[in-house]
């Protein structure tokens, strides 16, 4: 198990661990009540994945440069 | 040049200044090569801060300087390099200020696709062999970037094939670099793009980008040729975020495709490197929940199978009570009959004994052992009294027997025999201390005799000098003064000196006999 919190792990660190949760609960080689804890811990992995996904916002900005070729900020960019 | 040669056959030749001839030069040079293109090859190129680009154009016996003006050089889509060869058009100047003429460059082109690709190769052997195209230098790329930095022109066909594939498969944060993809300034504009993203920090004003792609449509090989720069290279290898390139088409390989952590065939392949498909992970999450509970489900079914398994190979509780309750009922049965049973027969037994239990034995019984109690208690006192006396008359007697004398006798015999060993013991003592005195003088005279004074008594003599005794005549020569010894004193001779040792030697030296 990984020591990032959960609320605090990338999509592939959290998709990556509940993989390795519904493996050992379909295996079925763990006691009961370790199972019930790989369960809630596999339902708030999926809670995290989810809500990662849900973050799927398009968002484009152009940079902006001052003559010298340096980024002063951005404009939204739309249409394209 | 012809001028002057037909002026000086003419044998009258006129007079110039300087400035004359050098403006009759200039304005034969810029009339007769208003318009010329040469092939030759680069030699040294400088590129002051003005933006205008001084070269040298050669070939193995000749030399013509040039330059392009900034505005000309901005428009080039190949930068001159040296060594590189090419055909420049454009027209010859003078610089009457300095004796000079060069041609001013009004276009720039590689001679033939051969000489910029045996460059191209030069350059890539260069940078290989500084292992930035090792393969252990690639980064991965992250699984899902939250903001992705396009460096591409902002407007055109590349940018929107991106992002519409971005939407289609998961819609992301995107922050595009605006730069020239084409022309002179795309090398030192997609490198500084590169750098620039680098640069920002998370926290800071813009966001950094976790992604990189350098991306560009199709095109010549002149039109790719930016990417083909060594500056847009080492921007590409030096970057710390993951950065895919996508230069063309698939066909054309561009120098940053070497050095790139992934090289995408098209603009829209790269953003198909970029993220995953969204939908594709929302359904495998689905179907993970789903797994789980399944998989949950299955265990607490065999869980409860095996519950109820179990559960009917335990034997029924009332069967295992049927035998005992079935024995407690039986002796519940009985249990009265015998009850009464036994009550009867003790009531039986009681009775026979109840028959024989009357008072008036009793009374009998105990007014005869009264009887018996009183009569010992009579026998009791006499008996008792004629004990003590017969012990008091016993303890009489002994006390009679019982005298001081023999012991005093006793005592006077000890202290007469005590007084007698004293005596023999005083006795004794004396007689041993005398005999022991006489053996002492005995043996005080023997020492007498042996003595060396003894032998002074029969007429020697010791000889001393400075307290030592002198025992040779060369000693006694050699002495301040010396000192005889007689039985019956000291005498000194000669010298007169004291002896030099306050302290004499004591005189039982035996060395003399």
């Amino acid at each position: 198990m990984s020591d990032t919190p959960i609320e605090e792990m990338t999509f592939e660190q959290a998709m990556a661990e509940l993989e390795d949760v519904v493996g050992k609960l379909e295996r079925g080689d763990v006691a009961l009540e370790e199972s019930i804890t790989l369960y809630e811990r596999g339902a708030a992995l999926r809670k995290r994945c989810e809500a990662k996904l849900k973050e799927a916002e398009e968002k484009v900005h152009a940079i902006t440069l001052d003559a010298e070729g340096n980024p002063t900020g951005t404009k939204p960019v739309e249409g394209l | 040049m012809d001028l002057i040669d037909d002026a000086a056959e003419t044998g009258n030749t006129p007079e110039f200044t300087v400035s004359e001839l050098s403006g009759a030069v200039k304005r034969v040079i810029e009339g007769e090569f208003g318009f010329v293109r040469i092939r030759g090859e680069v030699g040294r190129v400088s590129r002051p801060r003005s933006g205008h680009v001084y070269l040298d154009l050669k070939d193995d016996r000749a030399v013509i300087a040039g330059v392009m003006w900034k505005g000309v050089a901005a428009r080039q889509q190949t930068q001159p390099e040296e060594g590189m060869e090419v055909v420049a058009t454009g027209r010859l100047t003078t610089f009457p200020g300095q004796s000079k003429y060069q041609i001013v460059i009004e276009d720039l082109r590689p001679a033939g696709a051969g000489a910029l690709m045996a460059m191209l190769e030069k350059r890539k052997a260069q940078l290989q062999a500084e292992g930035l195209f090792d393969a252990a230098r690639k980064k991965p790329l992250p699984y899902l970037p939250e903001i992705i930095g396009v460096v591409t022109s902002p407007s055109g066909a590349v940018i929107r094939d991106i992002l519409h594939r971005l939407r289609d498969r998961f819609p992301r944060k995107v922050l595009i670099w605006p730069v020239a993809v084409q022309g002179a300034a795309c090398a030192p504009e997609v490198a500084r793009a590169i750098t620039g993203f680098n640069a920002l920090s998370d926290g800071g004003a813009l966001p950094r980008p976790d992604l990189l792609i350098v991306a560009r449509g199709g095109g010549s090989v002149e039109d790719l040729w930016g990417f083909n720069e060594e500056i847009v290279a080492r921007a590409a290898a030096a970057s710390d975020i993951p950065l895919i390139s996508a230069v063309g088409h698939e066909t054309d390989t561009t120098l940053i495709d070497f050095v790139s952590d992934r090289r995408a065939p098209t603009p829209t392949a790269a953003a198909e490197l970029a993220v995953p498909v969204r939908m594709e992970l929302l359904s495998w999450v689905d179907e993970a929940g789903a797994r789980m509970t399944r998989a949950m489900g299955q265990r607490a079914e065999a869980r409860g199978q095996r519950l109820r398994d179990l559960a009917r190979a335990l034997p029924r509780p009332e069967a295992l009570l049927q035998g005992p309750r079935q024995r407690l009922d039986t002796r519940g049965d009985r249990l009265p009959q015998a009850l009464i049973r036994l009550v009867d027969r003790q009531r039986l037994r009681l009775s026979d004994h109840a028959g024989a239990l009357r008072p008036g034995t009793l009374s009998r019984t105990v007014t005869a052992e009264r009887q018996r109690l009183s009569d010992r208690i009579a026998r009791l006192s006499p008996a008792l009294e004629r004990l003590v006396k017969g012990r008091r008359e016993a303890l009489a007697r002994r006390a009679d027997g019982l005298s001081l004398r023999p012991l005093q006798r006793d005592i006077s015999v000890g202290r007469e025999r005590l007084d007698g060993l004293e005596r023999r013991l005083i006795e004794a003592g004396r007689q041993r201390n005398l005999a022991l005195r006489q053996r002492l003088d005995a043996l005080d005279r023997l020492r007498e005799t042996l003595g060396y004074r003894e032998t002074l008594r029969r007429g020697y003599a010791v000889v001393r000098a400075d307290g030592n005794v002198v025992t040779t005549k060369s000693a006694a020569e050699k002495s301040a003064g010396l000192e005889i010894e007689f039985a019956d004193g000291k005498l000194k001779i000669g010298g007169g000196a004291a002896p030099r040792k306050a302290k004499p030697k004591p005189p039982e030296q035996g060395s003399l006999f």
